[in-house]
């Protein structure tokens, strides 16, 4: 993967022409309006709880207050109105909404009261849905993970979520973390095995009626 | 009062003194409470991520669980850990608000045999701390006022984001209140509710560490004695990462990071190794004096 660039003076060039190169609407390439998918913002907007996504008036408060905006290809404001224009496949193969780490510090400095955090969840959501997701990005591989930790034994345990999560990514990246985790062991914070649930069938019985209903 | 307590995954194993603290306090205090039988993951953010519907889903299944403990009446959940606490919020918002979610989900509990009747609250220990126990009260418990010592509270961000009702979203002060009841001098800092990044010191080192980076940075520059959470992954991630983040940036960032429950453990004159002071990478030297 590609090292993050952070925004400062002396790289602000340098992602300015990583972006020319990654993103289709760079000044070579134009994405024309028969290309959207005009339905898109409706669509996320329904996914996301009715949220109002007409209302945005674009004035990037959300974007201001974002401590990860920095790190992300699009600002918060910016995957806003991409979403609003249908800029579908831009938005969901991108890693900037799997960046956002659900701190609702945008919903709560919005100024047209637009749940922001739920349209970043909506989006994810949409992207693993379609199989769209960015996959070589660890964040997605995280959230599955962990999603499947839980789904077999009801509970996360951080160890072996850890280790399953480096399995499914570099696995040789799990040796920076040898030291923690010793560190974790001889403090006691650091469980080899995890209690799971008890009544796991009844819990499996749950999670597979959701698919039906 | 008697509370129900959900303890969620992390105060089992990388946040256990946040629950040995916790419950020892509530000891000390007389605050009765008892953990929820049969638990499971609230659902929380990454869940969140891959399916909405399983993620309330499973969330239900724990409220469902407590109202079978309580059988009338309004029943209350202490929440510890900030991911879990607005998690479940937000499911028994869910639930209130939109009819439609609410029939699928109360299906799906059927075919696992529970029920859910709508009697949840779901409180944050600095809510029952400091609205229900009061500040008043607990001066009078304190033993050992902890005179000259600075302390940096962190909130993080989903104990009082988006839907919390006990603190401001832009500028919480329960824990500073907390901080000053036992003495000791709540330092004015700009960056309390400002994101750890979650799991992102794992999954994107360069990033994650950088927010952490600058929460470190600026507690050390107002010379905190030590910062506080309330919230297991914020603690994790500001103590466990230090020695990385001191050699990636060159700049000795080391400070003992602590749970608030443990720093108020001490004043009220409870025992370290009860509060798990021992499970701390950087032991806070002032206060052991």
């Amino acid at each position: 993967m590609r090292l993050l660039k952070e925004t400062n003076e002396n790289n602000q060039q340098t992602i300015s022409i990583i972006m020319a190169n990654k993103l289709k609407f760079s000044v070579q390439e134009v994405v024309h309006e028969s290309d959207l998918d005009k339905d898109f913002g409706k669509r996320i907007a329904k996914l996301a709880h009715g949220e109002k996504l007409h209302g945005c008036i674009q004035c990037g408060n959300c974007s201001a207050t974002c401590p990860l905006s920095p790190y992300m290809d699009f600002t918060p404001r910016k995957v806003i109105a991409m979403v609003k224009a249908g800029f579908r496949n831009e938005v969901l193969s991108n890693r900037t909404v799997w960046l956002c780490a659900s701190c609702y510090s945008c919903t709560v400095e919005c100024p047209k009261s637009i749940k922001i955090t739920e349209i970043m969840y909506a989006l994810k959501r949409e992207a693993i849905m379609k199989k769209v997701y960015p996959s070589g990005f660890p964040i997605p591989a995280m959230s599955r993970t962990f999603f499947d930790e839980v789904k077999r034994g009801g509970r996360s345990g951080e160890m072996s979520l850890l280790m399953r999560f480096f399995l499914r990514t570099n696995i040789f990246k799990a040796l920076s973390f040898t030291g923690l985790g010793m560190k974790l062991f001889s403090t006691g914070r650091l469980r080899l095995s995890e209690k799971k649930i008890r009544d796991k069938e009844n819990f499996r019985k749950m999670l597979d009626s959701c698919s039906n209903n | 009062m008697k509370y129900l307590y959900f303890p969620g995954c992390s105060l089992k194993s990388s946040g256990r003194h946040y629950e040995e603290s916790m419950l020892a306090v509530f000891k000390k205090l007389g605050i009765d409470v008892q953990e929820i039988d049969d638990w499971n993951c609230c659902g929380a953010t990454n869940y969140m991520a891959i399916n909405e519907m399983k993620a309330t889903v499973i969330a239900t299944r724990n409220l469902a669980l407590a109202e079978k403990m309580v059988p009338t009446g309004e029943v209350n959940i202490i929440a510890p850990c900030n991911a879990c606490y607005m998690g479940l919020m937000k499911t028994v918002k869910y639930l209130d608000n939109e009819l439609d979610m609410r029939e699928r989900v109360m299906k799906s509990l059927k075919a696992g045999g529970l029920n859910y009747e709508g009697r949840i609250k779901v409180r944050h220990p600095l809510d029952v701390i400091v609205n229900d126990f009061g500040l008043e009260n607990l001066k009078k418990a304190v033993v050992k006022p902890l005179k000259g010592f600075n302390v940096c509270s962190y909130y993080g961000c989903q104990v009082s984001r988006p839907i919390s009702d006990f603190d401001d979203p832009r500028d919480p002060v329960t824990m500073d209140q907390i901080v000053m009841t036992i003495g000791a001098t709540a330092v004015d800092w700009p960056l309390k509710t400002r994101c750890c990044g979650g799991s992102m010191t794992s999954t994107i080192p360069d990033t994650g560490l950088r927010l952490n980076y600058l929460l470190l940075k600026e507690a050390k520059t107002r010379k905190a004695d030590t910062v506080v959470t309330a919230c297991p992954l914020c603690q994790f991630n500001l103590e466990c990462f230090q020695g990385k983040i001191s050699g990636k940036y060159n700049d000795d960032v080391r400070i003992p990071v602590m749970f608030f429950s443990q720093l108020l453990g001490l004043a009220l004159g409870i025992g370290e190794k009860e509060l798990g002071i021992q499970r701390l990478f950087v032991k806070p030297k002032a206060v052991m004096v």
